[in-house]
């Protein structure tokens, strides 16, 4: 899917990650974790070509970065879900039309999808909420919603930003059991999240591999954590 | 831009409509500058053409019209207007020379003087209108022979008083193309800025929509048609509701007002729809360029 070699990035004062080797393998499932202001954002920007390495190589499905136009980026972010920490919705659409926003910039029209939001929404929980705009939802609502609008093209890859920050740990478990769903079904997914008591919970439920971001270098955390 | 980008604008996008935000307070400013600049535009133009038919009509109502003046006591004049007469008749450049009777001299001077004046009582010049044709006579030896062969008259060919005229409403003409011109750039120069600032308010609608797979396309499709149909709107807005206010204008549309009125006639019209489409194509353009700009700055 995604893989590093000898990647690094800078927003130009000093290097935020350096070092990266690492390839996310299809039907993976990564966490990433790490202090607050470790990087761990910064890390998903990359993944979803949001940010380009400032050295080293990248490669998404196969092809150099670098040599990705906007086109190809387009093309590459439909391949890609993505949960953003901030959610970042457009406040002017409702619930259900933000869910379908990935579909509707394909110009699908909405007839095709109706039933595929539906059954969406009921999947996270949402069906009752769908004509809300998003400024009238919980952050926990908001952070389910994101799920749905990222899963909805089918991508290949799901970047979650911690998707359950804003949630208690019912709901926070909810959200990750949606993950695994996902990752049975053979999506790639990587988790950003601070919670290790998540990610223990998931260890037993799913083979997740976990990373660790520690002074700008990305680890394979032990057994231990 | 091609043909289908074109359709597409024309006809609407179900996908890519509403995908902007249709509210704010920048979305507003695009409709009303355009309808402001509107408005300004078709008055400077209303104006010019005014100018232009007030400059037209001095120049060739009077452009071949001249007449001869002649004084004298007043058993002598009948003898002296139809020795004028023979002379003018014999002299080349001039088409046709008649007096004005003395029913219609009287006419020109009850303005002037009241009813019931004794008009023989006055010692009133008596008048010849004289057409001059297209090249005109040799106006100066015209002058020297009737000095000397009748005595009290006088030449007039008016272009003492229409000179200075003419000048005027040349200068105003001038004026009004000028006016035109800075209005309809300040018109395109307003709705563009508008539109750039809108954009600004919505660099995070973009930024969204490039994360969840918006080909730049799509984007640019959604920011143009919208501030396109927006400054095109307010245009029609601010062109209508300046004419309206100028049919209302007193003395509009009377044939003998000053300046005919400041409605535009015949050709005039087909200026008056230029006026919206200029501030959509204004905002046209600079959408397109503002989005392409924005989206640069994102990957
Ligand atoms: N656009 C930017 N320009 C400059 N520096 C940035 C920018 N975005 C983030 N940073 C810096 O990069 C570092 C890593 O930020 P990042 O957002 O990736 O951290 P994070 O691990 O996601 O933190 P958190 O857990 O709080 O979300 C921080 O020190 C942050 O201040
Ligand atoms: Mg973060």
């Amino acid at each position: 899917m995604i893989s590093f070699q000898k990647a690094g990035f800078s927003y130009g004062i000093g290097p935020i990650l350096e070092g990266i080797d690492l390839s996310l393998a299809p039907g993976s499932f990564h966490f990433l974790t790490g202090p607050s202001g470790s990087g761990k954002t910064t890390f998903l920007k990359l993944c979803y070509l949001a940010l380009r390495p400032s050295e080293g190589r990248m490669l998404a499905f196969g092809a150099p970065v670098e040599e990705l136009d906007r086109e190809g980026i387009t093309r590459a972010r439909r391949r890609i879900g993505i949960v953003h920490q901030d959610c970042q919705f457009l406040d002017h659409l409702t619930l259900v039309e933000n869910v379908g926003l990935p579909l509707r910039v394909l110009g699908r029209p909405e007839e095709s999808y109706v039933d595929d939001l539906a059954d969406l929404l009921s999947w996270v929980g949402l069906e009752e909420r769908g004509e809300a705009l998003p400024p009238e939802l919980s952050g926990g609502e908001r952070q389910r919603a994101a799920l749905a609008r990222a899963v909805i093209g089918s991508p290949d890859l799901v970047l979650a930003d911690e998707p359950t920050g804003n949630l208690d740990w019912e709901m926070g478990q909810r959200i990750l059991r949606l993950l695994i769903e996902l990752n049975r079904l053979g999506k790639t997914i990587l988790v950003a999240t601070h919670d290790l008591n998540l990610i223990r919970a998931a260890k037993s439920q799913v083979e997740a591999r976990v990373l660790r971001i520690s002074r700008g270098r990305i680890l394979t955390a032990g057994a231990a954590l | 831009m091609t043909r289908a980008e074109i359709t597409r604008l024309v006809t609407g996008d179900r996908e890519a409509d509403g995908v902007v935000p249709a509210t704010g307070f920048s979305a507003l400013m695009v409709g009303f500058s355009s309808a402001a600049m509107a408005f300004l535009a078709v008055a400077a133009i209303c104006l010019g053409l005014a100018a232009a038919r007030l400059a037209d009509r001095w120049s060739t109502e009077f452009a071949h019209a001249a007449t001869v003046r002649i004084s004298g006591p007043s058993a002598e004049l009948d003898a002296r207007v139809s020795a004028a007469l023979e002379l003018l008749e014999a002299t080349p450049g001039i088409v046709s020379a008649r007096a004005l009777t003395e029913g219609e001299q009287r006419a020109l001077l009850t303005p002037w003087l009241g009813e019931g004046i004794p008009f023989d009582a006055l010692p009133v010049p008596r008048l010849i209108e004289v057409i001059e044709s297209a090249a005109g006579p040799d106006r100066d030896s015209l002058r020297q022979r009737l000095a000397g062969e009748v005595p009290g008259a006088i030449y007039d060919d008016h272009s003492r008083w229409r000179r200075p005229l003419l000048r005027a409403a040349g200068g105003m003409q001038m004026l009004a193309v000028v006016a035109v011109t800075l209005v309809v750039l300040l018109m395109a120069v307003m709705v563009m800025l508008a539109a750039r600032s809108s954009l600004a308010a919505n660099q995070s609608v973009i930024l969204t929509l490039r994360l969840i797979g918006a080909g730049d396309a799509f984007i640019m499709r959604a920011f143009v048609r919208r501030f396109t149909l927006r400054a095109l709107a307010g245009g029609l807005a601010g062109t209508v509701l300046a004419l309206i206010v100028l049919f209302a204008l007193p003395g509009a549309g009377r044939e003998d007002a000053f300046i005919t009125g400041l409605t535009p006639t015949g050709w005039g019209w087909l200026m008056m729809p230029l006026v919206p489409f200029t501030a959509a194509f204004a905002a046209f353009w600079s959408t397109r360029w503002a989005t392409r700009y924005a989206l640069r700055q994102v990957l």
